[in-house]
């Protein structure tokens, strides 16, 4: 899960990069840098997740 | 509208911010007090010594080859092409030092401040790491965050790198600004905070089997409230040497610098002392320390261009950020943070980052690598937001991440966590061999296995 969640967080930078040198309107733009912001988040969260799941496991 | 070299000095404005460069120590001197003050007595002279290491380190392997991936807007640096845009994406100087005449010229006065800057950047994760991480791990995590980590984001911010180019290649504002390191010396230090604290593992005792954690109080409020003094003159410091070195500020604007900086730290400590009030019947004396340093963390990115109302909005946001940021990374996230360092340099950080977006009116001439002719005829600075977002993206997707791996790859070699003896018997006894404080009487819980 930690594998997992330390993925997403370069693939959501991916996401965000990619809008700023694909797309130039403004609103696309916008929208696909928050989608890729949003990766991150599901990378974060994942990663906080294992961590937890960690230490619970180690006592 | 074309990128470029920075245009030199006049003799006032190098004079002012050699002043200013005089004063970032100050910073250092504030941070190391407040880590120390927030951890056990039994490690206080531990932390002190890994400080001033740990800034020897930065300093040492920052001119030895950090320079050389950072460099200075309008330097030799490699740039890629994507899509009939340039990337300048790393410097390309000699290693040492080499090629840069330290005569006076921004590049060297910029070189100068690097070198205390990345210093602080390595002391931000000793407040996460306090009284379990060993002295040679801090140096060898310290040596990684600036030979590497650290010289590579501050060259896409401050050395005329992808982000700062933004505005001038996709439109977004002026690209991506931090006049005074929210963003590559806070925001970074923080995220390292965050990867020590993971790798390491909460101290022993902080935290119970059904997961509650204990409070564990720092020894010294005094010294921590004493830092947050020292602190403010470092930051007005390296607030008002950074805008004129990365993004043109004239000597006239360090005025309004210092206005915001202490203004948004204020407002912050102010804001952080009323919510422990309401909260906990009494204000809490270093949960508003933090509060304090948070703001001068949130101030950095924008100082040279909000007004002083907007500093103090900057400032109020950043104090209640940090109150509860601290709360939730100890009790929702189990991470031990003794110092309040993730909080109040990666938080904070990131609001005060963002905040430029919302805030910021920029001056017609400025800044950061772009030279608009008299009109500015790029972008409006309403898509300013979008590129401080996409620094932000840059930060959680690509610098965490890397000093992660970076610092858990040391792990795997050079095991960085004291051995739980080293714990029970304090950093000072177990590392160094003498206690801080010998003359002080010692509590028997003090040694008592939580």
């Amino acid at each position: 899960m930690k594998l997992a969640g330390f993925l997403l967080l370069p693939a959501g930078w991916g996401i965000v990069l990619s809008a700023v040198v694909l797309l130039a309107s403004a609103l696309p733009r916008g929208c696909f840098i928050l989608a890729g912001m949003g990766v991150e988040v599901m990378g974060l969260i994942l990663v906080v997740r294992s961590h937890l799941l960690l230490r619970g496991e180690r006592g | 509208m074309t990128a470029l070299s920075v245009p030199a000095l006049s003799e006032t404005a190098m004079a002012l911010c050699i002043l200013c460069i005089l004063l970032v120590p100050f910073a250092g001197a504030g941070l190391s007090f407040v880590n120390t003050g927030l951890g056990r007595s039994r490690s206080a002279a531990h932390s002190m010594l890994a400080s001033l290491c740990v800034m020897a380190v930065a300093a040492l392997v920052y001119v030895i080859c950090g320079f050389a991936w950072q460099g200075f807007i309008g330097r030799p640096a490699h740039v890629f092409t994507v899509a009939g845009k340039e990337w300048n994406w790393i410097a390309a100087e000699p290693l040492f030092l080499r090629g840069l005449p330290l005569d006076g010229s921004p590049a060297s006065l910029a070189a100068w401040l690097q070198m205390l800057s990345v210093g602080l950047a390595a002391l931000i994760p000793l407040g996460a790491g306090a009284d379990r991480w060993r002295l040679r791990a801090c140096c060898l995590s310290t040596a990684l965050l600036a030979g590497l980590t650290y010289p590579l984001f501050a060259h896409w911010v401050w050395g005329g790198g992808w982000l700062a180019q933004l505005g001038v290649n996709y439109g977004l504002g002026r690209g991506f600004v931090d006049a005074g390191g929210a963003s590559s010396i806070q925001v970074v230090g923080g995220l390292t905070a965050l990867a020590i604290s993971w790798i390491l593992g909460p101290r022993r005792g902080k935290y119970s089997l059904e997961g509650m954690p204990a409070a564990i109080p720092g020894h010294n409020a005094v010294l921590v409230l004493f830092a947050c003094l020292l602190a403010l003159l470092g930051w007005l410091g390296l607030n008002c040497a950074g805008a004129m070195l990365f993004t043109g500020a004239e000597p006239g604007r360090t005025v309004l610098i210092a206005v915001n900086t202490t203004l948004a730290a204020a407002s912050s400590a102010l804001m952080a002392a009323v919510i422990t009030g309401v909260r906990f019947g009494k204000p809490d004396a270093s949960l508003s320390a933090n509060g304090w340093i948070g703001g001068l963390v949130a101030s950095s990115a924008a100082c040279a261009f909000i007004t002083p109302t907007a500093a103090i909005v900057i400032g109020l946001v950043a104090g209640t950020l940090v109150i509860f940021a601290v709360e939730w990374f100890e009790l929702r996230m189990a991470v031990d943070d003794p110092g309040g360092a993730i909080s109040v340099h990666g938080v904070a950080g990131i609001w005060g980052i963002l905040a430029l977006g919302f805030f910021a009116h920029f001056p017609s001439r400025v800044l950061n690598v772009v030279s608009g002719p008299s009109s500015w005829s790029g972008s409006s600075d309403s898509n300013q937001w979008v590129a401080q977002l996409v620094g932000v993206a840059t930060l959680l997707g690509f610098v965490l991440p890397l000093t992660y791996c970076l610092n858990w790859l040391l792990n795997r070699f050079y095991p960085q966590r004291v051995p739980a003896e080293g714990e029970r018997q304090g950093m000072d006894l177990y590392e160094l061999g003498a206690g801080a404080y010998p003359e002080f009487a010692t509590y028997t819980d003090d040694f008592t296995q939580r």
